[in-house]
């Protein structure tokens, strides 16, 4: 199997404390990795670095080639400033598409034929002319994945894609996320609160724990100390 | 002022376009109109951004460099120009680096520079009419001013025309543009230097205490009735060019102060779109019952 991102013995420090320490896994083709851990075990410095923004205090983050051209598609959390942005639908998924026009200035005939088949890979055709101020919770995080689609065909990098939707629209957001996932082998990494979904759609767990994290398949995790641990609690 | 000369009651039968035939009338509408172009332009991307405040901290740093400026001899807007401009980075760098938040930051860098402005003004003993600073002086641009209104309105549209896909995305989702490669950064000081260019030549218009007014208004009024980023840009444009020409008017004909003419029209207008908006909100919320 291909491996598209190799962490080995990384640490990251914040102003020279320690958040992470010899941090070491790999994210193969195809895999679906649920990034967990509790507040301010690093998940965030973590995502940064898979996404270049910052660099390790030692070891080294090594991605494949075929990222470059295409890059990680990421889904931030959502900001306060979002709420009330006047952008339509198709303004927002063709920004995805950024990320690989460099200095050009505007999009091209074929950038848009790929944010169009985006927008009908999420079913949001009908919604192409709608505000995006306008959508529900789990609408607007289904446009947020195609603009993320746009930027990166192989690998889904989600911050949390489930934060303040309802039980139902959540459910259906994880299918979305399962599909693309079997059907049209894009990689996925999610940094995710809820443990027991995480393992529940997940093929490889990393529970973050300063120096002594978990990464291994989710069936190792059930039965490892830490994994134990959390779920003897529920 | 020129207008004082004539009669009110000679002002109001005159037609509309035979005001613009006084020159000093149709410098400051043309240009009025380009650097309102600029501001409603820039002003959508700040408003959105919640850096509303920073036209107006600029414009205080305007004032300051004006004065000192002029107190040194050395002409007074193009002494502001790179003031401003390094104003303006130090502003976003401070809010981005986050020791002090953003709206403080304006806050201190701005009352300094008004104090440093109205210091050095009292010290030199130059004779500087601070009131045009702080109100402006529409009605006395030189062939100069529209000059460099001309250069600024040209450097403004093409960048902003240029960059317009990639100023939406930092606008909108900072974290995401970096994540995919883009220069965030770079995109940011592009609009900071836009602004501060707009800023200072706004405020020999509108003066330092309402030129923030052109770009915050028509943004927050478009806002209201629209829902696209474009629609929201082009009309904020359009609304910004109709307020400066209604103020404009309304300040010949009343011998009211031009700058805060085209503000009280901003505000009218500010009222209308949220009945409009209140409206449309209103049939939305019974459709959907």
């Amino acid at each position: 199997m291909n491996e598209l991102i190799r962490c080995e013995n990384v640490s990251f420090s914040y102003e020279n404390a320690d958040v992470l320490k010899n941090l070491s896994f790999s994210v193969g083709e195809g895999d679906y990795l649920c990034i967990v851990g509790e507040n301010g075990s690093g998940k965030s410095t973590l995502t940064k670095g898979i996404l270049g923004l910052k660099q390790p205090a030692e070891g080294r983050i090594i991605k494949s080639d075929s990222l470059r051209s295409g890059g990680i598609g990421y889904l931030p959390q959502q900001t306060p400033a979002q709420k009330d942005f006047p952008a339509s639908v198709s303004e927002v998924v063709f920004s995805g598409l950024l990320g690989r026009s460099g200095f050009h200035p505007f999009y091209t005939k074929k950038d848009k034929q790929d944010a169009y088949d985006n927008i009908k890979r999420l079913g949001l055709e009908g919604l192409i002319k709608r505000s995006y101020r306008d959508l529900s919770g789990g609408q607007q995080q289904r446009v947020l994945l195609a603009r993320a689609l746009c930027a990166g065909k192989k690998i889904l990098l989600l911050d949390e894609p489930v934060t303040g939707l309802d039980p139902i629209v959540t459910e259906e957001m994880y299918k979305i996320i399962e599909e693309l996932n079997h059907e049209e082998k894009i990689t996925v990494i999610m940094v995710s609160h809820d443990i027991s979904s995480a393992v529940k759609y997940a093929s490889h767990i990393l529970h973050l724990n300063y120096d002594k994290s978990f990464f291994g398949t989710a069936n190792d995790y059930l039965n490892s100390p830490i994994g134990r641990r959390f779920f003897s609690d529920e | 002022m020129g207008v004082c000369l004539h009669g009110t009651g000679e002002l109001l039968h005159m037609e509309l376009f035979e005001i613009f035939e006084h020159t000093f009338m149709l410098r400051a509408l043309v240009g009025g109109i380009l650097i309102s172009l600029c501001a409603a332009l820039l002003g959508v991307s700040l408003v959105l951004k919640r850096y509303s405040m920073i036209g107006d901290g600029l414009s205080h740093t305007g004032f300051g460099a004006l004065a000192i400026g002029a107190a040194a001899g050395f002409p007074p807007l193009e002494f502001a120009i790179p003031i401003v401009i390094a104003a303006a980075f130090l502003l976003l760098r401070i809010s981005e680096n986050g020791k002090i938040k953003g709206d403080a930051a304006v806050a201190l860098i701005s009352t300094s520079a008004l104090a440093v402005g109205i210091t050095v003004t009292s010290l030199s003993g130059v004779n500087i009419d601070i009131e045009s600073y702080l109100f402006g002086s529409i009605l006395a641009l030189s062939d100069s001013d529209i000059v460099l209104c001309v250069i600024v309105f040209a450097v403004v549209m093409t960048m902003f025309i240029l960059f317009y896909n990639k100023i939406f995305a930092v606008t909108f989702d900072e974290s995401f543009s970096k994540a995919i490669g883009m220069k965030a950064g770079i995109y940011n000081i592009i609009i900071a230097l836009l602004t501060a260019l707009t800023t200072v030549i706004g405020m020999k218009l509108m003066g330092t205490l309402l030129i923030s007014s052109l770009m915050i208004f028509p943004a927050i009024i478009s806002m209201r009735i629209f829902s696209r980023f474009k629609t929201v840009v082009i009309s904020s444009a359009v609304i910004s060019v109709i307020g400066f020409f209604i103020g404009l008017c309304i300040s010949f004909y009343y011998s009211t102060p031009a700058g805060a003419s085209v503000v009280l029209v901003n505000m009218f207008m500010l009222l209308i779109s949220s009945t409009i908006s209140l409206i449309k909100r209103r049939r939305a919320a019974a459709v959907s019952s």
